[in-house]
């Protein structure tokens, strides 16, 4: 077996989850690698999106923002941002929205907007972005997000977008009809919500990660389905791919 | 009809201490350059918005010129938090900052209805989100139609939008293109606008006949800033300088450091100096 890192399995696995005729709505850092990692493989017509209103993108390399202008020069067109949010993701023509945090609970719930109190932050962060209106407007929602107790908690400081709420059918509860979560996809493992509770629960381990080792970088009582599988290794065309998008990405952002 | 202008002329006339000012730019065509000559003129107790605002709203709060700030997304692109900002919201460093926060969709949106000349926007957002609670600018209405509850916020009209364009013609109608982000929106939207633009000339030439442009009669005030919006980037000029945006991360950690960098390089510099900065990147734009 090729030797490979959890965060290149990361993005392996996110990329397969992703097909040829996705419409999707892509996020700086792990899910942009995904996402182009999907494109350059299995999926070469895969429309890529950017909320800076860049519409059917291709970079060469990967963008260090969402507004770079390589996303611009490779895209099939690019439209104004609010033309972005009102008649592509608003207008229902996203499949699937790829977003990661800095907080996430069991029902995909995330935060990205402030740990600690609102009003007195210990640590203010970004803010939610484009999130709270992609969790609810696209088809469905996968999640990519390194596991640690930090950041996998059991109650989020603050929710910044819509999982499945408290679970069950608390999200249709909130008017809300697209999926919501459908994956959560970690250096270690692949998630589902359960189908009734809609917490997210493991799947399938990822070559090599024992449960102990899911459980103690999950800040909940980690779950497991019946059947758990092992997600298949990255091939070698994956991994290669993935790097020279790497190499080529540091070499450009480096270059002058 | 625009007026061509100085930067100093130009700041002077349009922005007074507690006006509100849109500096718009989603990652490319940042208004920089107007940015330091506000800071270098001093002003104070503005209300600015931005849905991404980035090194120049972390200047400006630094700087304490700002009162309160509208915004969806804060942080420096492709690094990090904003140091700055942070520092005013957990210490009260120079100034408690008042923040007013939204999504991406409802500030775009607010923008659109501001152009419009519609008091509030209407869209369907914010269903489960927490930002509903902090925020009493977010509200809910039921579609007369269909019975929908959809999300409402305020259009934003700013007392000002700044933006910088690639071009302006001998007219003063400003052309720009690439990711235009809420620009054309924020300048409808506001009462006045200045324009920083790469070049000023004749006329554009061979544009598309549904390329972005802003009527002279819609700008208020136009300056030629070569490489104003430098570490951003102007797609057709120049590149943008991605390790700038590193450095901040460091300049902006200590309270020293931001100072001393902000006397060197905005306090004792005109917006001369940005035609200089971006001489490295003129390849990569």
């Amino acid at each position: 077996m090729t030797n490979f890192t959890p965060s290149e399995m990361m993005t392996v696995a996110a990329a397969r989850a992703l097909k040829n005729d996705d419409v999707c709505f892509v996020g700086i850092g792990a899910p942009s690698a995904a996402c182009n990692l999907a494109r350059l493989t299995h999926a070469p017509d895969i429309t890529l999106i950017y909320e800076s209103g860049t519409l059917g993108t291709a970079p060469n390399v990967l963008p260090l923002s969402i507004g770079d202008g390589e996303l611009c020069k490779t895209a099939l067109t690019t439209v104004s941002v609010p033309e972005m949010f009102r008649y592509w993701l608003q207008g229902g023509r996203i499949t699937v929205g790829f977003l990661g945090g800095a907080q996430l609970d069991r029902f995909g719930n995330i935060n990205t907007t402030v740990v600690g109190d609102y009003d007195n932050p210990k640590v203010r962060l970004p803010g939610g972005g484009g999130a709270p209106e992609i969790a609810i407007s696209c088809g469905e929602i996968f999640i990519t997000m390194k596991q640690s107790l930090r950041g996998f908690v059991e109650k989020l400081d603050f929710v910044t977008s819509l999982g499945h709420g408290k679970g069950g059918n608390d999200r249709a509860a909130h008017g809300v009809t697209t999926r919501g979560p459908t994956r959560l996809i970690t250096d270690l493992a692949m998630w589902e919500p359960d189908p009734v509770t809609k917490e997210f629960t493991v799947t399938s381990l990822h070559p090599g990660v024992t449960r102990d080792q899911i459980r103690e970088t999950v800040g909940w009582k980690a779950k497991f389905a019946e059947d758990v599988g092992e997600t298949p290794a990255p091939e070698a065309l994956e991994l290669e791919v993935l790097r020279d998008l790497h190499a080529r990405t540091k070499a450009a952002h480096e270059g002058k | 009809m625009a007026k061509f202008q100085c930067l100093a002329e130009a700041v002077a006339e349009n922005l007074k201490d507690g006006d509100s000012v849109a500096f718009e730019g989603f990652t490319h065509l940042i208004p920089h350059a107007v940015a330091h000559e506000v800071i270098r003129q001093g002003r104070k107790d503005l209300t600015v918005m931005r849905m991404t605002p980035d090194i120049i709203y972390d200047q400006l709060i630094g700087m304490g010129c700002v009162e309160k700030m509208i915004f969806s997304f804060a942080g420096n692109p492709g690094v990090g938090l904003l140091r700055r900002f942070r520092d005013s919201l957990e210490n009260g460093w120079p100034l408690q900052v008042e923040i007013e926060e939204h999504s991406h969709a409802a500030m775009a949106n607010a923008y659109e209805a501001g152009a419009a000349g519609l008091p509030c926007a209407i869209f369907r957002g914010y269903r489960g989100a927490e930002l509903t609670r902090v925020n009493p600018n977010i509200k809910f209405i039921k579609c007369p139609f269909t019975g929908e509850e959809l999300a409402a916020v305020p259009s934003l009209r700013p007392d000002v939008a700044v933006i910088h364009a690639q071009r302006a013609n001998a007219k003063g109608d400003v052309f720009i293109e690439g990711i235009t982000g809420v620009q054309k929106e924020a300048v409808l939207a506001a009462k006045r606008s200045i324009v920083t633009v790469e070049e000023i000339v004749d006329d554009f030439g061979g544009i598309s006949p549904n390329a972005t442009v802003l009527p002279s009669w819609t700008v208020t005030s136009v300056v030629a800033v070569p490489g104003g919006a430098h570490p951003s980037y102007t797609q057709g000029y120049y590149g943008r300088d991605n390790a700038a945006y590193i450095e901040w991360d460091k300049v902006s950690s200590d309270r020293d450091s931001f100072t001393a960098w902000m006397e060197e390089n905005v306090l004792k510099q005109g917006p001369e100096v940005f035609e200089t900065r971006v001489a490295h990147l003129k390849n990569a734009g």
